[in-house]
């Protein structure tokens, strides 16, 4: 690496919010044909320092070099222009413009100012055909999947000759084999020479693609290390800046016998409960004290059945036992009714209201429950509201703080703290670590554990496998909106085995009956 | 009992018509049944000029219709249109009384309204505040303005205005339009042209399809916010000249809730109110909706002509629900 000149030299950067110094003090250089992970908690400054490279935000000091000279970017469309192009996590393209739109737009081909869509279209193909990506750009982005979305993304991305491409989270939404095909992009315009500035909370992911690692810490540079220098563990360390206790510890626990919890019967027992076009017919049994868990692709149908036993989309398929009694669940206030609690996937749009603080928000879904004609005494609230704060560590621990200022993982926990409250017997979580820090990731996990533990039952949906194994008593595979199989999560099961019947289906001993 | 396989759960039939499609296809197909009911009732309704006196009748419309297309398709909306073609209807008929040139007329009437939109644009943008409170407040300022400039209606006796409102353009058989249909057809093509062939179309769809990816993408929001209500002004004065065409007057009270019917225009057209999908195309059948229901009223004669108003009303709502169906199944 030494004897190259880095492509991109940021030097003493420093920007500082109200109240909030985001930066400080940041080197951070980038060389040509390397994937560079950045790395760092949620708040640590790894967004405040793309958004200064790309023009976002104005450094309060400190110098930025591209290709040797000294640039200052101001916005994004011009940071694109010379060669330096992001994509967010949330695909930021429009789903109501074609594909060859959303790569070409603002840069349209054009003749005396008409746009030349025939060419647009064809550069369009060529460009993602370079991606081995094959589709009709023709068509709306929104009808893709999320996947097809990103590597649109991309592709618009490195079409402005791109010397820096910035993948800002770009697999947090996307599922094993699509991870695989992204990965496969990236090495391509790696091998380019193109420096690719990968952000992501995957370690795996890091040390599978990352040629180097900058860690960040509360705005200070932490260090730079090549990959192979740097273990996991030493890596996760200079993240958080304390030893990994909880993580260590979670794998220590030990996972009570299934058997003595099947003996029971069981808390809720879905009969060929099906929807047509959400999911096809499945029979699912979770006993009071079991962690369910549930893999498989994204969009194979875990939301779905998730939504089912919430009452969230109406079954018009077979019915729901609940402790052995037929209980149709017609809609959410039942299923609540039935102690049941879901935690959306989408936090910000589903669950949480933003403007509302920690405490409105903890307290909402348990005043819904009593009607809103009997308040509960400010009094009460505060002391719920207290033990629910320090019993997750939600920071910062100020109930009156709008929720909308609190980082991904506090959310989370907000809206874990709501369902909690209400003392719910079967808790489900959909991807409730998903888009979080490491450390509030280990803690939530934790939860879980202790929550079942305690008699609750849990439906953990999670896209990572690793999580899954770790925490489920057992597992329902699911794949094209069916479910497949349910494995005991005994010695014999591993990633590589659940992946196996994700990949091909064949447990198939399930719902035809 | 036979499982459901993944296919019928995620395929969709080849013959399926595009979404997007849809609402555009229920207009005109609701257009083909009302002509199809209006000849099949009165002998006199297959006579083109029927057809030809919608267009005359509603030329105004159509052009202030397709101004608010622009704003709609943002996601955006434009109430002070009405007012805004009052105004200047009010400012040709006041100035031409006061024997100012027809030519700078014109001129000077075409500034008022591009100018008013332009600034509620750039308060809507830089400002942040929701377009129907500032537009409410251009529709009360201009209103209220119609008013200051004279309480009565004033009549226009000028040469260019009572030529263009005379002048009969047509082929033998008699049938003809006028030069505010003509003027209007322009607009239509002008602007379907810059929709489909320019940034500034395309930007706009793209800002209504999610202004927050559009900004993200570098593309310039702010311009093309301001530029949208800019058009939407430019169109509500064009249409304001026409209507001053029409009826040789500025009245202070005319065109009150105009605004409405034209909204009603371009969503039963087609054009989604959360912005990013509709068609000029679309808007030209939505108020040609509204023109056949008022010539059908008319023809039966016995029919009080709220019913109008009515059948709107339904209208309306049938397509707003038949857009959010669009929308459910799209998840």
């Amino acid at each position: 690496m030494s004897g190259r000149q880095p492509v991109l030299t940021m030097t003493a950067i420093s920007k500082s919010f109200p109240g909030v110094r985001a930066l400080d003090g940041v080197d951070f250089r980038m060389f040509p044909g390397e994937v560079h992970a950045l790395m760092g908690e949620n708040g640590a400054g790894k967004s405040t320092l793309i958004k200064v490279l790309t023009g976002v935000y104005s450094n309060d000091s400190g110098t930025i070099e591209l290709a040797g000279a000294e640039v200052s970017f101001s916005g994004p469309m011009q940071a694109a222009t010379h060669g330096v192009s992001t994509v967010y996590q949330e695909v930021n393209l429009c789903a109501n413009l074609s594909v060859a739109e959303n790569i070409f737009i603002g840069r349209e081909p054009r003749t005396f100012g008409a746009i030349r869509w025939g060419e647009m279209r064809r550069r369009a193909r060529d460009l993602l055909a370079r991606l081995d990506i094959h589709i009709d750009v023709t068509q709306l982005l929104g009808t893709y999947s999320l996947a097809v979305q990103q590597m649109v993304a991309i592709a618009r991305a490195i079409d402005i000759r791109a010397r820096v491409l910035i993948l800002d989270e770009p697999t947090s939404s996307l599922d094993a084999g699509e991870v695989e095909q992204l990965f496969r992009i990236m090495r391509q315009l790696r091998d380019e020479g193109i420096a690719i500035l990968f952000v992501t909370h995957f370690l795996d992911q890091v040390y599978g693609m990352a040629d180097r690692i900058t860690v960040l810490r509360n705005g200070r540079l932490v260090g730079e290390y090549p990959t192979a220098e740097l273990p996991q563990l030493a890596l996760v360390e200079k993240m958080i800046g304390k030893d990994l206790d909880v993580l260590e510890g979670l794998d220590e626990q030990p996972k009570r016998e299934l058997a003595a919890i099947e003996a029971s019967t069981p808390f809720l027992r879905a009969e060929q409960l099906g929807r047509k076009g959400s999911v096809a017919p499945f029979t699912m049994t979770i006993h009071a004290g079991e962690v369910v868990g549930l893999a498989g692709l994204l969009g194979s149908g875990r939301t779905e059945v998730a939504r089912l036993l919430f009452g969230a989309d109406r079954a018009d398929h077979g019915g729901v036992l609940i402790n052995g009694k037929p209980s149709p669940l017609r809609n959410p206030v039942t299923a609540i009714g039935h102690d049941i609690a879901f935690c959306s996937e989408n936090r910000r749009t589903e669950g949480l209201v933003g403007e509302l603080t920690v405490r409105e928000n903890i307290i909402l879904a348990m005043q819904a429950a009593r009607g809103w004609l009997r308040p509960i005494p400010r009094r009460r609230q505060d002391e719920l509201v207290e033990k629910y704060i320090s019993a997750l560590s939600i920071r910062p621990a100020n109930p009156e703080m709008p929720v909308r200022n609190l980082s991904g993982g506090n959310q989370q926990k907000v809206l874990l703290a709501r369902w909690l409250i209400t003392e719910p017997r079967l808790l489900i979580l959909d991807e409730p670590t998903r888009g979080i820090d490491v450390g509030a990731k280990a803690e939530i996990q934790k939860l879980v554990v202790q929550l079942s533990d305690g008699g609750m039952a849990v439906l953990f949906i999670s896209a990572e496998l690793e999580e899954v194994l770790r925490l489920s008593h057992k597992i329902a595979v699911m794949r094209d909106r069916q479910l497949v199989t349910e494995l005991a999560n005994d010695d014999t099961v591993d990633a590589v085995r659940v992946m196996q019947t994700i990949a091909s289906g064949t447990h198939h001993e399930g719902p035809n009956a | 009992m036979t499982t459901t396989t993944p296919s019928q759960i995620s395929g969709r039939p080849w013959w399926r018509i595009p979404q997007r499609h849809v609402p555009v296809l229920a207009t005109g197909a609701l257009l083909l049944v009302m002509y199809a009911v209006g000849v099949s009732q009165y002998r006199a309704f297959s006579n083109v000029q029927v057809i030809f006196n919608v267009f005359i009748d509603n030329g105004f419309m159509l052009v202030v219709a397709v101004g608010m297309t622009f704003v709609i398709l943002t996601g955006g909306i434009d109430l002070s249109v009405g007012s805004v073609v009052a105004m200047t209807a009010m400012v040709c008929a006041s100035l031409l009384q006061a024997g100012v040139p027809a030519p700078l007329v014109l001129v000077i009437a075409l500034l008022i309204g591009p100018t008013l939109g332009f600034l509620m644009g750039a308060v809507i943008h830089f400002f942040e505040i929701q377009p129907f409170i500032v537009t409410l407040a251009g529709m009360f300022f201009a209103r209220g303005m119609c008013t200051l400039i004279s309480k009565s209606s004033i009549p226009i006796t000028d040469p260019f205005w009572t030529d263009a409102a005379q002048q009969r353009i047509g082929d033998p058989k008699g049938n003809f339009v006028s030069i505010s249909v003509l003027i209007a057809f322009a607009v239509v093509v002008v602007a379907a042209y810059v929709l489909a062939y320019t940034r500034l179309g395309r930007n706009t769809y793209a800002i209504g399809g999610n202004p927050q990816s559009a900004l993200l993408m570098g593309l310039p929001v702010a311009k093309t916010r301001i530029a949208v209500y800019t058009i939407s002004g430019l169109c509500a004065a064009i249409g304001g000249i026409l209507l001053s065409f029409y009826t040789l007057s500025g009245a202070p009270l005319i065109a009150v809730g105009m605004e409405l019917d034209v909204i009603a225009a371009v969503v039963i057209g087609g054009t989604v109110l959360t912005g990013g999908s509709g068609y000029v195309f679309g808007t030209v059948l939505g108020v040609l909706v509204l023109g056949v229901i008022q010539t059908l009223i008319t023809f039966d004669g016995s029919l009080n002509s709220w019913w109008t108003k009515i059948v709107i009303g339904g209208l309306l709502f049938a397509f707003i629900l038949l857009q959010r169906l669009i929308g459910i199944r799209k998840k």
